[in-house]
């Protein structure tokens, strides 16, 4: 199975690193919500089909990755840096130092 | 030992670097083995933005104009550099003291400088079947077209990351991490073995 990094193009699956589902908004460090937290740590949509991901391409250029792979054929209909998403923009503005 | 008046620069393939012809060669080498051993083996990082300003950091100090786009680089006058990851670079050089001089260059405002050269060893494989013995260890294109000469990709083999420049043809500079570094040479020994290599 061949992903295809947005920086190194395809590669093998052994290269790749699943990080877990894409979909999850964790909330604010500081947050006493814990209807928020739990939501952050245990619930998932578990979808028969397009799911979003998050991979890291670890055994090559290592970058954090935004997939969408089909849970039931595989297919992964698109990849995309992780960094530049909106979550990693409030990351920047929350933390400061990412 | 007690002589020594400068560290003196070790190889760790030393024990198995063995010099000569080797493997089935009855038809000629079709591979030539060297480490190149160079003096400095930098990373640098640019922070999301500042990526031109690294790329002309490197030009200022090296004197090699990167391409643009991923995996880009340029290796000439025992100088070689090469993009392994967005707004990231390895940078080699033949002489020593390449951090000092990257590290007036490069601002804290800019990235980081990264000094490997004592973390790296830098192994090159020449010759007419030298896509043919890397196309066994590594699952990438390495066909001409794919992988010009100048670029580098960065990849694993059997969770040994490695980065690989083409530094020519029918060249390929392979950078590993040096504890790895006797086991990856003794690989890469039995993969030419079939196609007879020389080590230089």
């Amino acid at each position: 199975m061949l992903i295809t990094c947005p920086y190194c193009g395809p590669r093998d699956v052994i290269e790749f690193t699943y990080q877990g589902d894409g979909n999850r908004e964790r909330p604010q460090p500081n947050s006493q919500d814990l209807d928020a937290w739990n939501a952050y740590v245990y619930d998932r949509l578990n979808p028969a089909g397009d799911h979003n991901e998050i991979w890291q391409h670890s055994g090559g250029c290592r970058t954090h990755l935004r997939m969408v792979r089909n849970t039931v054929t595989h297919e992964i209909s698109s990849t995309s840096f992780a960094r530049g998403d909106h979550n990693a923009a409030a990351r920047h503005k929350a933390g400061g130092k990412s | 030992m007690a002589e020594r008046q400068s560290p003196e620069r070790l190889s760790p393939l030393e024990p198995v670097f063995h010099p000569g012809s080797h493997g089935n060669f009855e038809h000629g080498v079709d591979v030539i083995l060297t480490e190149t051993r160079p003096g400095s083996i930098l990373q640098l990082a640019a922070w999301p933005g500042e990526e031109k300003k690294l790329m002309a950091a490197i030009r200022s100090v090296t004197g090699l104009a990167l391409p643009d786009g991923a995996g880009g680089g340029v290796a000439k006058d025992g100088k070689a550099v090469f993009g392994f990851a967005p707004g990231k670079f390895t940078v080699v050089d033949e002489a020593e003291g390449l951090a000092s001089a990257f590290a007036k260059t490069v601002t804290p405002a800019v990235g980081t400088v990264t000094d490997l050269s004592h973390g790296r060893t830098a192994i090159r494989i020449a010759g007419p079947k030298a896509e043919w013995v890397l196309a066994k260890f590594f699952a990438i294109d390495f066909a001409l077209p794919a992988f010009p000469v100048g670029a580098g990709r960065s990849t694993t083999h059997h969770d040994v990351f490695a980065q690989i420049q083409r530094t020519g043809a029918d060249q390929f500079d392979i950078y590993v991490f040096r504890s790895f570094a006797r086991s990856f040479w003794k690989a890469l020994c039995h993969a030419s073995e079939e196609v007879g290599y020389e080590v230089q």
